[in-house]
């Protein structure tokens, strides 16, 4: 069992339904609901696959202002969309601006991925959001994602703090001798060693972790000690996913 | 005096041809030995525990462990079974997410059964009073605490020799205080290196110093 070992889940989202799920089972419905979404065209399709989305986030108990925060940058670029769309799709149209055209074909192609874009980052949020790096990484080797894309995952969560670490020591270093960044090629300059320097320092630090690995009769295969398994509980969650997946796709195709 | 574990027969090693550090270097560890290496900055400490367990390689000279020469790669890996090396910075040990599987990792690498290796998991952490530490995440401990963890996956591998590098550097008193406790109460052989005088002579018997290349019992 790994499920009690994730300190980075936030707590409240521990105790709700979504939270308690196997991560694996978690991962197939959040990818299988994204690939739909993805390749649906209907807007009957895509509107409920939002509402379910914002079902399950509420399910979630996944804080809204986190949730929002998220969103922000996403629906910066839809808007961008939004604008852009109509004037370069052609088609028939319904409003223009000068020399200007706007066409409705356009503008529908915009709201649809509008509306794709949000269902799938709600629903991976929704499912996964309460997932630390950590069991993620588990999870996705469980699914046979190839090991060294697991390993880059779970070295990457391990190994960003230190890195960040040295880099403000750096930066630390940098200051008390009076460092501050400006427009001019000193700044630039002093960046680039920084950079530099923090890309050897790792490189000799991946070494010394390899040799420490050696050490302890690691010879290119890694074991996990941790198993996931199905309860009970996995069983509800897994119906109505399946039943959502159903739905959705019959909605399309027929 | 039986058979020693470990001994270097005119070991030479250099990083280069402008950077020689051991030179005709002679050195012996038997059981139950433990022994204080000392030697300024860049004498070659780090180096000859390296050697030890084959992650660098000698120039010249013989490493003998555990009643074999050792040449290959290959004959290293059972000398790093049984010769567990605790690194300078804990962090380049712990690597995995969580206390319980990097403490596992070692066991796990040797073909263990699972329900052995929980149970070397948890008789470590308790031994080195960690318990209840198996799903705290390695990258939030506290310097002594990963220290002792690295310790733990270390002594998890069951070795008969510790080569232990600076084990005391960057702890304060009380850590230092507590892992020379555990150090002195445990019954393998040890090579401690450090510059700490007072740590040295609560955990080893004997001192012996690098200089010029070479390993000379210290007066």
């Amino acid at each position: 069992m790994i499920r009690h070992a994730s300190p980075f889940a936030p707590v409240h989202a521990r105790s709700a339904f979504v939270g308690r799920v196997d991560p694996r089972l978690r991962i197939v419905a959040a990818v299988a609901l994204s690939v739909l979404v993805a390749l649906a065209d209907r807007f009957a399709v895509l509107g409920s696959a939002l509402a379910v989305s914002v079902l399950g986030l509420a399910l979630s108990g996944l804080p809204w202002r986190v949730v929002l925060r998220r969103l922000l940058p996403l629906n910066a670029v839809m808007l961008l969309l939004l604008l852009v769309l109509p004037l370069t799709s052609g088609g028939t149209p319904w409003g223009r601006l000068g020399p200007l055209e706007f066409s409705w074909e356009g503008l529908w192609l915009g709201v649809a991925i509008a509306l794709k874009g949000n269902a799938i980052v709600l629903v991976l949020l929704a499912l996964l959001g309460s997932v630390d790096a950590t069991t993620l990484g588990h999870a996705l080797s469980h699914l046979r994602v190839p090991d060294k894309l697991t390993h880059l995952l779970l070295f990457t969560v391990r190994y960003l703090d230190v890195l960040h670490r040295e880099y403000l020591r750096l930066r630390a270093a940098m200051k008390v001798r009076g460092f501050r960044p400006r427009m001019n090629r000193h700044t630039y300059r002093t960046f680039g060693y920084l950079v530099g320097m923090l890309l050897v320092r790792s490189f000799d630090r991946s070494e010394r972790i390899a040799a420490a690995m050696k050490c302890r009769g690691f010879r290119g295969r890694f074991y996990m000690l941790d198993h996931f398994v199905f309860s009970r509980r996995d069983v509800p969650f897994g119906l109505t996913s399946l039943a959502v997946l159903l739905v959705l796709a019959l909605m399309e195709w027929t | 005096m039986s058979e020693p574990l470990i001994r270097f027969r005119d070991v030479d090693f250099s990083y280069g041809p402008d950077r020689p550090v051991l030179c005709g270097c002679n050195f012996q560890l038997a059981a139950g030995q433990r022994v204080a290496l000392v030697g300024p900055n860049g004498s070659g400490k780090t180096t000859l525990l390296h050697l030890v367990v084959g992650l660098l390689e000698p120039d010249a000279g013989r490493i003998e462990a555990f009643g074999q020469v050792r040449r290959s790669q290959h004959d290293f890996h059972e000398v790093r079974r049984r010769a567990g090396l605790l690194f300078q910075d804990a962090d380049d040990q712990l690597f995995c997410p969580t206390v319980a599987e990097d403490v596992a990792f070692g066991p796990l690498n040797l073909g263990k059964p699972r329900g052995q290796i929980r149970r070397i998991v948890a008789e470590t952490l308790d031994s080195l009073g960690l318990a209840g530490y198996e799903h705290r995440i390695t990258y939030r401990l506290s310097g002594g605490e990963k220290r002792l963890v690295a310790l733990a996956a270390v002594l998890a591998m069951q070795p008969d020799v510790l080569l232990l590098d600076e084990p005391a550097s960057g702890l304060d008193e009380r850590a230092t205080d507590r892992l020379a406790e555990i150090l002195a109460g445990l019954p393998q052989a040890m090579v401690v290196v450090s510059h700490d005088r007072g740590f040295l002579e609560r955990t080893t018997a004997e001192t012996l110093r690098l200089c010029d290349g070479r390993v000379e019992t210290a007066a």
